[in-house]
């Protein structure tokens, strides 16, 4: 199952755990990214709080949890190499793994075609 | 994600902006434009900053710089030193040994020393060929109004356009539509037809590289523009990789790393200043602020303008607060310029520190979203200069 945000991150769901990431659209609009700063494993965000910083050569923005769980895993590849995000956002440039704490917060979210209508 | 709604993606854009003769152009080779000192101006094109800054320093870039102010000074009298002379009074740098045919940099000082703005002054013979930043060209336009109508015309070129070809190949590219392009060097200033259109020309730019500015009738500048970018050498560049070649080459942008509040001895400006406008000097002080500056370039500054390099990858930017050690309270400076430098492939930075902390390789702590980042003191500029001096 595939969400999005109205802030532009994904999130894949499977079971309890959700894999998140940012839009082709948001790594589009930022232009290419330079820096990544990840969680480290095992901290705990609340629904919208500040969970990853991407930088491009503009400017810095927060990457938001998109529901409430654990960090399990992240993604150290964007870390080395930041430019991963821009050339595969959804597949390869993944940001961490969440241990889902509340899945009645994934209904909230947007299925693709709504994040598409959202973008335009 | 934060920050995704910034103002050049946003659907209203602020009322009155002001558009240069080439936004069709940017705006048909797929730029993203933004607004910028009253203007709409191109940030991106499609390659993007990164590609953008990086063919720059490899090839050529061409950049749209008509926001800037052009402004002639013409002299009532008809002697051009008795331009040269007002000007002075305005600046404190030497206008009239500057030699017809060169260019020179150049800033405005306030009665305090502080920066009113900072400017390219060329001898054009006749008159003096000055060029503003956009975000100050109206205050800068009535300041000389003020201050030089006795003995001067001042006179806006509002009709002209300002392009900049910044690169290893831009002599190589202009000298395809210009040979004597090629027999400048860094800050010449000719009038030169290029794919025949009446142009000044200067060796300058804001990038750290080889490259000419040059100044052309706005009715011509597409005309211009198209021409250069046929040449498969020559790249668009937008305003994004403006800044961050600019950063890495070490130069300062208005507004961030100097203004009112910063003098030019502070900034690391003082070679700018010719010994004749100095203590001693034979045309010493008579600009706004000489007690300050001349006070500062005998005994020194409180703080300077230092380059800084983050030790970890981090990018640290203007605003950040700088700091002794990871735990003093009290902030000994801060970052005015930072950014990754995509060809020094690095976080590269400018800023003020209190002057015991601004010799080389200093070890200071920037405040990055509540972290202490180490940062060192360093030279500037991050890549070296390659203007064509000889």
């Amino acid at each position: 199952m595939l969400k999005f945000t109205q802030d532009h991150e994904w999130l894949r769901v499977d079971g309890n755990v959700a894999t998140v990431g940012i839009t082709g659209h948001a790594q589009e609009q930022l232009g290419d990214l330079v820096f990544v700063e990840l969680p480290a494993p095992g901290m705990t965000f609340q629904q919208g709080n500040a969970a990853a910083v991407v930088e491009s050569v503009k400017a810095a923005s927060d990457v938001y949890a998109p529901i409430s769980g654990t960090v399990l895993e992240i993604n150290q590849a964007i870390v080395d190499e930041p430019g991963v995000v821009n050339a595969d956002p959804m597949g390869k440039g993944w940001f961490f793994k969440l241990k889902i704490a509340d899945t009645s917060q994934i209904v909230g979210l947007m299925d693709e075609a709504a994040y598409q209508q959202m973008i335009g | 994600m934060s920050s995704i709604s910034s103002p050049d993606t946003a659907d209203h854009k602020p009322a009155a902006l002001q558009r240069t003769p080439l936004f069709a152009l940017h705006v048909r080779l797929g730029a993203r434009m933004v607004p910028f000192a009253g203007y709409e101006m191109p940030v991106q094109y499609p390659p993007g900053i990164l590609k953008e800054h990086l063919h720059t320093r490899s090839a050529a870039g061409l950049f749209d710089v008509s926001h800037m102010g052009q402004i002639a000074l013409r002299p009532r009298s008809g002697s051009r030193r008795d331009a040269a002379r007002a000007l002075e009074s305005l600046v404190p740098i030497d206008v009239l040994g500057l030699a017809e045919g060169r260019q020179r940099y150049a800033f405005f000082t306030n009665k305090s020393g502080g920066i009113l703005d900072d400017l390219m002054v060329a001898n054009r013979g006749d008159h003096l060929h000055l060029i503003v930043n956009a975000a100050c060209k109206a205050a800068d336009e009535m300041h000389l109004r003020e201050r030089l109508s006795a003995t001067c015309l001042i006179e806006p070129l509002r009709d002209r356009a300002l392009l900049a070809l910044q690169g290893p190949e831009a002599e190589a590219v202009l000298a395809q539509l210009a040979p004597a392009a090629s027999a400048m060097r860094f800050m010449d200033v000719r009038t030169l037809p290029i794919a025949g259109i009446d142009c000044e020309v200067s060796r300058s730019g804001y990038t750290g590289e080889d490259g000419f500015e040059i100044s052309v009738p706005a009715s011509r500048a597409e005309d211009l523009a198209r021409a250069l970018l046929q040449n498969p050498l020559v790249a668009p560049i937008g305003l994004g990789a403006r800044d961050s070649l600019r950063l890495e080459a070490g130069l300062c942008l208005y507004g961030s790393d100097i203004d009112t509040g910063t003098t030019p001895v502070e900034a690391g400006l003082a070679w700018a200043m010719q010994k004749c406008r100095r203590a001693g000097g034979e045309r010493q002080g008579g600009f706004p602020g000489s007690d300050v500056i001349l006070e500062q370039l005998a005994h020194g500054t409180p703080r300077r303008r230092v380059g800084l390099r983050p030790i970890e990858r981090a990018p640290v930017r203007g605003g950040v607060q700088l700091y002794r050690d990871d735990t003093d309270p009290t902030p000994i400076g801060a970052v005015t310029s930072g950014g990754f430098g995509p060809s020094a492939q690095a976080a590269v930075a400018m800023g003020y520190v209190a002057q015991p902390c601004a010799s080389l390789g200093t070890r200071l702590f920037a405040d990055v979203r509540g972290k202490r980042m180490p940062v060192e003191t360093c030279d500037m500029p991050f890549v070296l200069h390659r203007y064509k001096r000889a």
